[in-house]
């Protein structure tokens, strides 16, 4: 390779680092998903015994940390139900 | 008690035997007593690399068919009297691993042993997730590319969810080794730096091994490269990585990264 390579090709380290960010953030999110789709069906299935609910409206992400993964459950709750369980 | 380290990776090629037996002698050349296991059931090659290859006489499947004891199948290292192996069967299919029989060996292995190493086959499947089942902490081998990261990411993923460990609720020991790195493609741009994989895996970092000859000169040999050649750059990595394992805390030196400016200069140029 001529020393004008070195200008002309971009440095390809920065593009697979960024590939791996973009790919991993989705599979880290799908993947896991036995323990994810478990825990959305049986939350979905305890909050429901006592409210009204749309199953559409639970959201339950998994997320890792050097430290500890985060679990966050967002669950949508119609104001009729809360009236109604009130 | 023994400890158990599964040493894995998810891709294939990227160093988990070697670092295995390497890691293994390492240890033992430190006083503690060491075997070495070999998952890796069809296509076993622990054995090649510790150069007793041609010592195997009964295998894991036997120990665990009950075909023969555990003491008869173990290999005792021609170097290290506290080195020992427990070979893969090389004609049984994996199958023939039961949970209930790796959970007798390993149990009766920690007895004995400081430290029981754990090869694991390539992959996701059976062979790989015994492998990790009774681990206490794991090594997770990754190459800077990609497709290795990728991998690991997916294994560590599997670490946390497919042990005792995790179905204890318990955290698992997981380390980076990163293996196969060279600093002046690093530095160049053209290989994902160590802080790089760091950030993107989040485990801590237990050894970085260099790009080297010595790697292969090795295991042409059959023997683990801390033993083939203790003071070449690798080896010297692998003894550090073996020191942090038990415990010892030691800067993280990245090897290969000792050019003198004029070094630096010319293989610029050079590329």
């Amino acid at each position: 390779m001529s020393i004008f390579g070195l200008f002309r090709k971009q440095k390809s380290a920065p593009m697979a680092r960024e590939r791996l960010q973009v790919l991993l953030a989705h599979e880290r999110a799908s993947a896991g998903s036995d323990l994810v789709s478990i825990l959305r069906e049986e939350i979905l299935a305890v909050i429901a015994k006592h409210v009204e609910l749309d199953a559409d409206r639970v959201h339950v992400k998994m997320d890792r940390d050097e430290n500890m993964s985060i679990l966050e459950i967002d669950v949508e709750i119609p104001l009729k139900s809360t009236l109604q369980a009130a | 008690m023994g400890k158990v380290i599964v040493v894995t990776s998810g891709k294939g090629g990227v160093g988990k035997t070697t670092s295995t037996a390497a890691l293994g002698a390492a240890l033992a050349q430190n006083g503690e007593r060491v075997v070495v296991v070999d998952f890796d059931v069809g296509l076993r090659n622990l054995d090649l690399v510790m150069g007793a290859e041609r010592r195997v006489v009964y295998d894991l499947v036997n120990v665990i068919q009950g075909e023969a004891k555990l003491t008869q199948a173990l290999i005792r290292d021609k170097r290290l009297e506290n080195l020992f192996l427990l070979p893969a069967s090389q004609t049984r299919d994996k199958d023939n691993l039961t949970t209930e029989g790796v959970d007798r060996v390993i149990t009766e292995l920690k007895r004995v042993f400081d430290w029981v190493i754990c090869d694991s086959p390539a992959g996701i499947e059976r062979g790989a997730t015994l492998a990790m089942r009774h681990a206490d902490m794991a090594v997770v081998v990754t190459n800077p590319e990609v497709s290795s990261v990728r991998d690991s990411d997916r294994i560590i993923g599997l670490l946390d969810s497919k042990t005792l460990k995790a179905e204890r609720g318990e955290r698992m020991e997981k380390h980076l080794m990163l293996t196969r790195y060279d600093a002046t493609r690093a530095e160049r741009g053209d290989m994902l730096k160590v802080d790089d994989v760091l950030e993107i895996l989040s485990i801590p970092l237990v050894g970085i091994i260099p790009e080297s000859s010595d790697v292969l000169r090795a295991s042409n040999m059959g023997a683990p490269v801390t033993l083939a050649d203790a003071r070449c750059a690798p080896a010297m990595a692998y003894f550090d990585a073996a020191r942090r394992l038990r415990g010892e805390q030691l800067p993280i030196t990245i090897p290969g990264d000792k050019r003198s400016i004029f070094g630096k200069i010319f293989g610029r140029k050079a590329a």
